[in-house]
């Protein structure tokens, strides 16, 4: 696709409501090389912002994380990143605050929790639970 | 081509169903999902029975209904097969939602659909309501009136659908029963020549090329939606050049000549019967003996395509016709049939202006013969003769009781 999608006509097109992920042939293996080294195409989904689905997000505190990969192998939509086994982070342009990882989460208390869309990380931060005992709910 | 070959008689004696399995033999499909129906049950068990003796390469995917039989042929066919299926009435109306996942997917699957009445109540008897069911599903549509003509325009249709042009699925149909069920001799092509004449396939952007990841079906909204529509929808419309095409070759082949509109005695007709299926056959019959008892000019159409509609190809036919009656073979529904809407579509804007009316017939599989046929031109012939129609516009032709006429003109 060397034209961009919105400034194609009906007749330009990819038939078949299909869409290339890739703008070139996919020479390399993919789950050797990260995201941001893909040659994702402009129609790939990656490309899209859908953080505004949000109501609640998930606030991770890389602290109390043990780098279990439970969250990024959880996340339906890839929004846990993770280089090397270790978590960075969550994508906000892609997570959709389905709540997800932070039901995955082991830890005690949980690395990864929901808060309100408006809360400001570092704020959230500050509001971590403390350990529960055993048997507390 | 298959492995194996067939040795078949210069002419055989088939019915609609094994004409279906045979032309899927002879264009060596890759898959065919089977999922039983009566009328079509027949197409796909031949087919296994083929299979099952070694004469087919492909597989065949049994599956747990007609949903997931047509699933499994957009699935194999956005993999980069050839794939095929049959199926009638309720099945149809089950599949509908995969249809159009098909069709907007642009993969050329071939449905034969074997026309069956849709409940309730319940009826396995041939009449077109499951054909008009897919009208909109955007499937280019043929239409045979006989078994010969079923193996032929099945095997076309693969040809026409895969066509770089058009990557349309199509949907093959026949009269249930009348065509499925009726042993009729048929004249094969060899299975090199027929294979010749369908060709290799190679699907575009096909979904196991690891290299090209593409995604089929995806999500556009409103921003691009409609454009996709458009592409779809002219690529539909287009696609009656590439079927001409088809045709003209095929013809090569067989002898057998097709038209995107086919008429019998048109040329100098007042009074035309336009129909579609097994009826056009019939109608032949009473075209001939009403011309020669009453001199009525008669004459009968049937559109080969029923989508896209052959709409100039039609109407160019019909400028010197005086009275038409538009026969459909489905429940109406609160409103006129389909037939009688496309035919006068496509008239109006054209010179003619004949008198128009809309004969709902032959509902489960009811028999319509040669002596109604006749009362029908000879009926139509006082109208034409008077300038005027006599009655209302839409009539059930043929159910009992008082009659029953609607739409006043
Ligand atoms: S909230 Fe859902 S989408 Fe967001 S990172 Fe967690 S699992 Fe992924
Ligand atoms: S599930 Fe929890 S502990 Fe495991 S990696 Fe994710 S945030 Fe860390």
């Amino acid at each position: 696709m060397s034209k961009s999608i919105k400034d194609m006509g009906w007749d330009e097109l990819v038939p078949g409501a299909a869409l290339f992920s890739f703008n070139q042939a996919v020479e390399s293996v993919l789950a050797q090389t990260n995201p941001e080294d893909r040659a994702y195409a402009e129609t790939n989904s990656k490309n899209l912002y859908v953080g505004d689905w949000r109501v609640m997000k998930p606030v991770w505190n890389t602290e109390l994380c043990i780098d279990c990969q439970n969250c990024w192998i959880y996340c339906p939509d890839s929004a846990v990143i993770s280089r090397n086994k270790e978590i960075q982070g969550i994508d906000y342009d892609h997570c959709k605050g389905c709540g997800i990882c932070v039901e995955v989460c082991p830890t005690n208390p949980k690395s990864l929790m929901m808060f309100n869309e408006t809360e400001k990380n570092e704020l959230a931060l500050t509001k971590w639970p403390l350990k529960k005992e055993k048997g507390e709910k | 081509m298959n492995s194996k070959e067939m040795e078949l008689n210069k002419v055989e004696v088939w019915d609609g169903n094994t004409c279906n399995a045979q032309a899927f033999r002879q264009a060596a499909v890759d898959v065919v999902a089977a999922y039983p129906i009566t009328p079509s049950t027949n197409t796909v068990e031949t087919y296994a029975s083929f299979h099952a003796n070694g004469y087919v390469d492909g597989e065949i995917i049994m599956v747990e209904s007609e949903h997931a039989a047509m699933s499994g042929c957009v699935g194999a066919g956005a993999a980069g097969g050839r794939v095929a299926t049959a199926t009638s009435s309720q099945g149809c109306a089950l599949m509908v939602e995969v249809l159009y996942q098909c069709s907007g997917m642009r993969i050329p699957v071939v449905l034969c659909l074997v026309n069956r009445a849709l409940a309730a109540p319940l009826n396995v008897n041939g009449d077109h309501s499951d054909m008009y069911l897919t009208r909109d599903a955007g499937w280019i549509q043929l239409d045979s009136f006989n078994a010969q003509e079923a193996y032929d325009l099945t095997l076309c249709a693969f040809k026409i659908g895969e066509h770089k042009d058009v990557r349309l699925p199509v949907i093959s149909n026949q009269d249930g029963f009348l065509t499925s069920h009726t042993a009729q001799t048929v004249r094969p092509l060899s299975d090199k020549v027929a294979y010749d004449f369908v060709g290799d396939y190679l699907q575009v952007n096909a979904m196991l090329d690891f290299t090209n990841p593409v995604t089929h079906g995806v999500q556009t909204e409103h921003d691009w939606h409609f454009e996709h529509k458009a592409k779809q929808h002219a690529a539909l419309m287009s696609s009656l050049f590439v079927v001409e095409e088809v045709f003209e070759e095929f013809e090569k082949i067989s002898g057998r000549k097709y038209n995107l509109v086919e008429s019998y005695k048109v040329e100098d007709a007042d009074v035309v019967i336009v129909c579609l299926g097994t009826t056009y056959e019939t109608a032949m019959i009473a075209v001939d003996a009403i011309r020669e008892e009453t001199g009525i000019k008669a004459g009968v159409l049937a559109p080969r395509l029923f989508r896209p509609f052959p709409l100039t190809q039609l109407a160019s036919k019909l400028q010197n016709v005086k009275a038409i009656a538009c026969m459909d073979r489905s429940a109406p529904g609160g409103t006129v049939g389909t037939l009688y809407n496309e035919v006068a579509g496509a008239l109006f804007n054209t010179q003619a202006r004949p008198i128009l009316k809309n004969l709902v017939y032959g509902l489960g599989g009811r028999d319509i013969i040669v002596n109604e046929l006749k009362e029908i031109f000879v009926s139509l012939n006082e109208e034409a003769k008077n300038g005027k129609l006599n009655g209302k516009i839409q009539t059930l032709h043929g159910v009992r009781g008082p009659e029953l006429s609607f739409y006043e003109h």
